[in-house]
């Protein structure tokens, strides 16, 4: 199913990255993901597929450690959800929302540069990667006046600089140009050649079709 | 991990970096408050003896109330893609929660000096007190920078309404409001203001522990 031209690198035994066994989120009386099970081994890209309010959002960050489920377990990158243990594998989780995590009122300079500081890394390196996704003239516009494809890019940037094990993105397709729809095979493609997983929710089934190992379809919370 | 301080420097730095791009403090609250003070006088008349004694009161109840709003915007400004974001740089909560109280107390250090001039240019107040006036300025600036950031942290978790602020914040900041005012109070008769003092220091360590215990479930935001 996909259309990869590079290849991987051997992996004897794929790691399992994230389980979920039979995962429950609820808000109030509402049932937004019902007995989800699912496993991500290392080197796998799986698109998820879904109708709006279908629940891959939820899904999304329930594998990103943001939302602990109201039932079922799971883990991952080793860490029992809903656990403090999720704390110390968030910084090897990639996430990129539909909605950009942004500070408007920083330049996109100063927005990579906060989560370098925060991993300790460089501000040269969150400067590299904003070049290495065309953003390289626009480090000091501040994001608000930016448009919506600029802040994907950047969120991209920031996936580029931190380099996840484990990289969720939420309708990763969205409000880009063509080259910039080039840079979500990049993302996907860096993290499985180290060994990662990938995870992405999408309406554009045509295109993370093909980038994708398998496809789950979730109708009403729940995967078919 | 970088060092606890570091990431509290990170988060405070950001903070005080949003502030001065919308410079949301310095040209919106600051001028309310001021404005605040300058309608009583219109209010109730200009008889000195009786704004002498009533501007002491009338600055800390001004500095509690836009205070809280200065402590509480940054937090609930942040949207929650902003704070996903923030949980996964892998960020120690605590020190989000100290980084976001140390940027409002710098911005509250600033709030109540503005203020306090403008209280003793229209209400002539005498400087009596001048000298435990950079102590209150601290302690009321750390206690409402931590109460607020506390109350915004605990309506974004989405499980309480934002209008619950004012019901957290009311009662806890009366020992700080009572503390401070009690305080130059004390000093104008010539009295010991120790129990007042140590009242404010005991306040702003309760919220301290408190913002930092309650930091992780905190985060979570549902």
């Amino acid at each position: 199913m996909r259309g990869r031209a590079h290849t991987l690198p051997a992996v004897d035994t794929p790691e399992t990255l994230a389980t979920l066994d039979s995962v429950s989120v609820r808000a109030g009386s509402v049932h937004i993901l019902r007995s989800v099970d699912l496993s991500i081994r290392s080197g796998e890209v799986i698109g998820v597929f879904g109708a709006n309010g279908a629940g891959k959002t939820t899904l999304l960050r329930v594998l990103a450690t943001l939302l602990a489920p109201s039932g079922g377990s799971g883990a991952v990158l080793g860490a029992t959800l809903g656990t403090e243990d999720r704390y110390e594998v968030r910084p090897r989780i990639g996430y990129v929302g539909h909605v950009p995590g942004l500070y408007p009122e920083l330049t996109l300079g100063e927005n990579l540069g906060f989560v370098a500081d925060a991993r300790g890394l460089s501000h040269d390196e969150g400067s590299r990667a904003l070049a290495s996704v065309g953003l390289g003239g626009a480090i000091d516009r501040i994001t608000e006046r930016c448009s919506h494809g600029m802040m994907r890019r950047a969120e991209f940037a920031r996936i580029l600089m931190t380099a996840p094990d484990l990289l969720l993105l939420d309708e990763p397709h969205s409000a880009l140009d063509a080259d910039a729809v080039d840079l979500v095979d990049t993302l996907v493609h860096r993290t499985i050649d180290a060994g990662g997983a990938a995870v992405l929710v999408s309406h554009d089934r045509e295109r993370v079709a093909r980038l994708s190992d398998r496809t789950v379809e979730i109708s009403g919370g729940t995967i078919a | 991990m970088i060092p606890f301080m570091a990431q509290v420097r990170t988060i405070a730095r950001r903070d005080l970096i949003r502030e001065r791009r919308s410079g949301e403090v310095v040209w919106v609250t600051i001028p309310f408050g001021g404005i605040a003070l300058l309608m009583v006088p219109l209010a109730i008349g200009t008889d000195a003896p009786t704004l002498q004694r009533i501007g002491p009161g009338l600055f800390w109840t001004i500095v509690m109330l836009f205070g809280v709003l200065i402590s509480i915007r940054q937090t609930n400004a942040e949207t929650v893609p902003q704070r996903d974001q923030v949980a996964l740089t892998g960020l120690d909560p605590a020190a989000i929660y100290v980084g976001r109280a140390t940027a409002s107390f710098f911005l509250l250090v600033v709030f109540q000096l503005v203020l306090g001039v403008v209280t003793i240019v229209l209400y002539d107040v005498p400087v009596d007190g001048a000298v435990a006036f950079p102590l209150l300025i601290v302690l009321v600036g750390a206690g409402l920078a931590l109460l607020g950031t506390l109350a915004a942290a605990i309506v974004s978790t989405g499980s309480s309404a934002t209008a619950l602020v004012p019901l957290l914040v009311a009662p806890l900041s009366i020992p700080l409001l009572i503390g401070a005012s009690q305080t130059l109070e004390a000093l104008r008769l010539g009295r010991s203001s120790l129990a007042w003092t140590l009242l404010m220091i005991v306040t702003v360590l309760v919220l301290a522990v408190a913002g930092v215990l309650a930091a992780r479930p905190l985060q979570e935001t549902g």
